[in-house]
């Protein structure tokens, strides 16, 4: 429906939510819920464009800040946009309190259970939990049996997954209690959502979600016994689907974001591999599944993982957040003992009832499960994940997938151990804006949950996950939809959290920064060299094809395409694969590091990426190239006055700069020792000094035609030149410096002894002396620095 | 009967390594009057950075050490002396076949040797209809459970060949069950997955065999090997039944336990991560020294 006929308040007068179904919008007699009011006034005093408009910043807040989800484990899976839906919704305060009420019980009872399940087994001894769930379980680590969690907690981050029953109950669907994704999810919605409706957001009473994170953050910190040690959150990497979320939650709490191959195990405790040495982490909030954290005792197979882990937790040396094997408890069985559980353990019924659940291991349950599968979904027992999330044989509504078994029935009753059953739950609907007009879709909240010092906080809201279509079966989640902000909206002004210092706090300090991990080192030296070396590739390919629009053959015409295929690029497109792959290794370093990284400056690499694909397929050689060439180098210009202007001078730029400057002496020492030698044919020293953009300089300084001393004075003696090689071994000499600084006195690196000497051997060269032979010296001395800082710095 | 047993277990490197990150698992295990170790001793070269000795989940014991230093390999020496005494089980007490299913699901001990932990698919023994239909092909309905573990592990025996060419420690059970042929590591994993199969919760057991020189020869130093074998769950009466289907027998005096899993995965020998570059070569010498020697039977060693 066009919602310019709609008008104002239309948009609700022509909501139509679903027939028997409980809507977030609406309530059973039609009328508006509370808290709805000032958001549906606010839309529908807009016109459809204005909400268009409106809409459109938070997406492109969205794109701007890239986030992302990437398939686990396709490296070359195309990242795709974020699926946002504007509307938030919205749940009023008193409905929140009875989920978190409901929540907080929820998350005491599972701490008592993995308390229990890795202690004293007496869920299993009295009877009120089936042996095989848990010791045919491979969630249940059993390296964990019987080791105490430092500080006494095995669950310390968790989160549920909640929806709304016909009845209008909220229910648990699943328990997050391993290594939950979505937390910087919902911070990101959030800041898209302000965005979107700035002022409205300022006066709606809407809870804040920054004092939750402060106080987790400070609840991690508190976990650490030594002031000096690390809190950091541990990876699986950038191939993970939720990677970006784990940069984006590690960039705005302040932690470190840890691969398993930045850790080590040494002197019984967990330490991280930095430039300056092995340093301790007492607290890791691990967002890798608990199974592949330790190749030596748990998943051998585990590339991710850390040798010796599981023994720095046995040692008491290290929280983790949470405790490894909490995923036990994400079991889907699980569910159909927690009722009783909960009345055993804490002599309360759980006060939000989760998915009714039987574990068909069970003769009576067997039965009724039997009798009843039109109604339910089936799979397997021990699946941390819904039937219709997992690969295995699952049966939905008493259709069954992925088995030859030609009936339910069957198939029950041969695998009936290994199977569970849930009720077939359906899920309230809440407005999404599609068309100009609002239209119901169904939702599930994800919430979370943090453990303070006194206990658990709920953060309230920020995460809801929409449907893609009308069908309000939970199962209809599966083909994925949207996810939109949750918005918990008080009928009182809401406290604002602040980062300003309170009374109390102690005098400003200055903090330190943290020791750079050596892999994170690594990767931006690495990227600092993919950068430089696109940009010389650029910068020979502009010159190749300026020539051949000139019409130009012959000797000078081989030796740039000879020069250009030294440098690892075959001409075989006007913008070359080489030159292609060059960019890639750039983008796969920088990706490595998001958490370093700035938005912009990513936002710039991703860019340049983009238009060198879209170039790749159009550019036609000559002149068209090297106008392509000419815009991607001002993108990599751009990219790189972004770092040098806005990155904090902390080790990782020193070793951006490093990889930068070794990557530029290199290719100059390379450019000239083709060029500027004797047998170089006619033209060269002037391309040389083009690819070495230095032609008004030249102009200037020696008012004469090229010589071979003057280009070798320019490009490689001259130390105010940037182009200059010893303008490079300068920067490099000044970079090694700094980043060892803090050195004891008279302790020279090997690293910083390699780049002394090769700078002053070459700042001692004469134009006469520094012949190509000299050249390809100092070539080969530079490339040997590779392997030297690697030794230094990246062990 | 009483053993000395000296083992010496080396990977050397093409290159070096730093950073190393080591468990082994080969001390004999003390079991009360079954086997007794009266003396043992793992030795460790170079010397470790870290080592711990602890006895993991399944009660076995396992030493973990680092090795930090640059080093071009690593050598695990161990010098034991065991009792080994075997009280038979008798085969009346072992519950039917049919009973078993229902005493496991009422089973409510999660304890190390409980056959909870036995009866589902490990990583190393998947269960597969083919294993699952061999298993059910050599057992009929009214065979006790005893009688199923031995009949499963001679029907093994005998359609199995015994080849050290045909399998690596690597090699995925159903693989060497389709080849027919393998060690003692695929007969073992075979006859677990066989027997979880048909429900008889089952067992990989680690340890030593002491073997025979042929008639008239004399022991050959460090001829002897790591071997390995299954037990099976037979009942609560019953208890475990270790049986060798590669030497097609119930393990006796000559089988030295060293260590009880799920399987191989569980309890191998030695397992490691490091930090280095080019390939590695592995040696291992075993022997194993009767003191008091009566007449044991021939048998075939393990890998």
């Amino acid at each position: 429906m066009p919602a310019q006929a709609a008008g104002i308040s239309g948009l609700f007068d022509s909501y139509r939510p679903l027939p028997g179904v409980p809507d977030e919008l609406c309530d059973a007699q039609g009328r508006m819920r509370p808290g709805w009011a000032p958001l549906l006034d606010h839309l529908s005093a807009l016109t459809p464009s204005r909400i268009a408009a409106d809409f459109a910043r938070g997406e492109q807040h969205l794109a701007d800040a890239g986030v992302f989800f990437r398939k686990y484990g396709d490296a070359t899976a195309a990242t795709r946009d974020w699926p946002y839906s504007p509307v938030p919704v919205v749940l009023a305060q008193a409905d929140w309190d009875t989920i978190s009420a409901g929540l907080i019980q929820r998350a005491d009872l599972m701490e008592q259970v993995a308390a229990d399940l890795y202690g004293p087994n007496r869920l299993v001894a009295h009877g009120h939990l089936p042996a095989q769930l848990v010791a045919s379980n491979p969630e249940w680590l059993r390296p964990m049996v019987g080791v105490a969690p430092r500080g006494g907690h095995f669950l310390h981050f968790c989160a549920f997954e909640l929806g709304r029953g016909p009845d209008g109950r909220w229910w648990v669907l699943q328990d997050l209690t391993d290594a939950p994704s979505g937390a910087g999810f919902a911070l990101e919605n959030r800041i898209a959502t302000t965005h979107v409706f700035p002022d409205l957001y300022a006066r709606a009473n809407v809870q804040r979600l920054a004092g939750f994170f402060q106080d987790f953050r400070s609840a991690l910190t508190d976990l650490k016994g030594d002031r000096s040690s690390r809190a950091a959150i541990l990876t699986p990497g950038p191939l993970t689907d939720t990677y970006y979320e784990q940069a984006y939650i590690a960039r705005y709490l302040g932690l470190s974001l840890l691969e398993g191959g930045d850790l080590t195990v040494a002197d019984g405790g967990l330490k991280v591999r930095t430039v300056k040495g092995l340093i301790p982490v007492e607290v890791l909030w691990r967002r890798m599944d608990g199974i592949w954290s330790d190749p030596l005792e748990l998943r051998r197979d585990s590339h991710l993982g850390t040798p010796g882990l599981m023994s720095a937790i046995r040692q008491g040396q290290v929280t983790m957040v949470n405790a490894l094997g909490a995923g036990v408890l994400e079991t889907q069985a699980l569910m159909a003992f927690l009722p009783a559980i909960s009345r055993v353990l804490t002599g309360a019924d759980l006060m939000l009832p989760n998915v009714a659940t039987w574990w068909c291991g069970q003769a009576a349950e067997l039965a009724h499960v039997q009798r009843h599968a039109a109604r339910m979904m089936i799979g397997p027992a021990l699946a941390t994940r819904m039937p219709y999330e997992t690969s295995a044989p699952h049966a939905i509504g008493g259709t069954l997938t992925g088995t030859d078994d030609p009936a339910v029935g069957q198939w029950l009753a041969a695998n009936a151990a290994d199977l569970m059953a849930k009720e077939l739950v359906t899920l309230s609907t809440t407005p999404v804006y599609e068309n100009g007009a609002l239209v119901p879709r169904p939702m599930t909240l994800r919430v979370f949950l943090a453990r303070g010092p006194q206990g658990w906080h709920v953060m309230p809201g920020g995460f809801a996950r929409i449907g893609g279509g009308a069908d309000t079966s939970a199962v209809s989640m599966r083909r994925g939809g949207s996810v939109a902000d949750v918005w918990v909206v008080s009928d009182t002004p809401v406290a604002t959290p602040t980062l300003l210092p309170r009374a109390g706090d102690g005098p400003f300090r200055r903090a330190t920064p943290e020791a750079l991990p050596s892999r994170a080192a690594d990767n931006l030296f690495w990227l600092g060299r993919y950068i430089e070396r696109t940009e010389g590739q650029l910068r020979l390919l502009r010159a190749y094809h300026g020539r051949l629009s000139e019409g130009a053959s012959g000797p000078l015409l081989d030796g740039i395409r000879g020069h250009l295929g030294d440098n690892g690029i075959k001409m075989d497109h006007a913008i070359p694969k080489g030159l292609c792959r060059t960019l890639a290794a750039a983008v796969h370093s920088a990706s490595q590091i998001r958490d370093r990284f700035s938005v912009d400056g990513w936002a710039a690499l991703t860019d340049m990426d983009k238009t060198l694909a879209k170039m790749q397929g159009t550019t036609k050689v000559g002149d068209d190239g090297a106008l392509a060439t000419g815009i991607l180098l001002r993108k990599v210009a751009g990219f790189s006055g972004l770092t040098h202007d806005n990155m904090y001078r902390t080790a990782g730029w020193q070793f951006l700069a490093i990889g930068r400057a070794l990557e530029r002496a290199a290719m100059t020492l390379g450019l000239l020792s083709r060029l500027a030698d004797r047998d170089a044919p006619d033209g060269a020293l002037d391309l040389a000094v083009e690819i070495g953009d230095s032609v008004i300089v030249h102009r200037q300084r020696y008012a004469t035609i090229t010589s071979r001393d003057t280009v070798i004075d320019l490009l490689a003696l001259d130390p105010l030149n940037p182009r200059a090689v010893r303008f490079q071994l300068d920067t490099l000499l000044a970079r090694v410096t700094d980043l060892t600084a803090d050195a004891p006195l008279g302790h020279m690196t090997d690293f910083e002894r390699s780049v002394r000497t090769l700078q002053t051997a070459f700042a001692v060269h004469t134009v006469v002396t520094l012949d190509t032979a000299a050249l390809d010296a100092a070539l080969t001395e530079v490339l040997g620095l590779s392997n030297t800082i690697n030794a230094a710095f990246l062990h | 009967m009483i053993y000395d047993i000296r083992l010496t277990l080396a990977t050397d490197y093409a290159g070096t390594a730093s950073n190393g990150r080591h468990v082994v698992c080969v001390m004999p295990r003390d079991l009360g009057p079954e086997q007794r170790l009266v003396a043992g001793l793992l030795t460790l070269s170079p010397r470790p950075s870290e080592r711990r000795d602890r006895i993991d989940f399944f009660g076995n014991a396992v030493v973990e050490f680092a090795l930090d230093a640059l080093h071009g390999g690593v050598e695990v020496s161990v010098q034991a002396r065991v009792e080994r005494q075997v009280t038979r089980q008798s085969p009346q007490s072992a519950t039917s076949l049919g009973a078993l299913p229902r005493i496991i699901d009422a089973c409510r001990d999660m304890g190390p040797d409980s056959p909870v932990h036995f009866i589902a698919a490990s990583a190393r023994a998947p269960l597969t209809p083919a294993m699952t239909a061999f298993a059910r092909a050599h057992v009929v309905s009214d065979m006790d459970t005893a009688e199923a573990v031995v009949a499963v592990g001679r029907a093994l025996y005998r359609t199995m060949q015994f080849d050290p060419k045909a399998t690596t420690v690597d090699t995925p059970a159903p693989e060497a069950f389709a080849k027919r042929h393998g060690v003692c590591q695929d007969f073992s994993h075979i006859m677990i997955a066989c027997l979880r199969g048909i429900g008889i919760p089952a067992g990989y057991v680690s340890g030593y065999l002491r073997t025979r020189p042929p008639p008239g020869k004399p022991r050959l130093e460090g001829a002897d090997a790591m071997h390995a074998w299954v037990r099976a769950w037979c009942g609560p009466q019953a208890g475990w039944l270790a049986f060798d289907p590669t030497n097609d027998r119930i393990a006796d005096s000559s089988h030295i336990i060293v260590a009880h899993g799920r399987d191989y995965g569980d309890v191998a020998p030695i397992r490691g991560i490091l930090r280095g570059s080019g390939g590695q070569t592995s040696r291992q010498s075993v022997d194993v020294i009767p003191l008091v020697d009566p007449i044991p039977p021939t048998a075939t060693g393990g890998e």
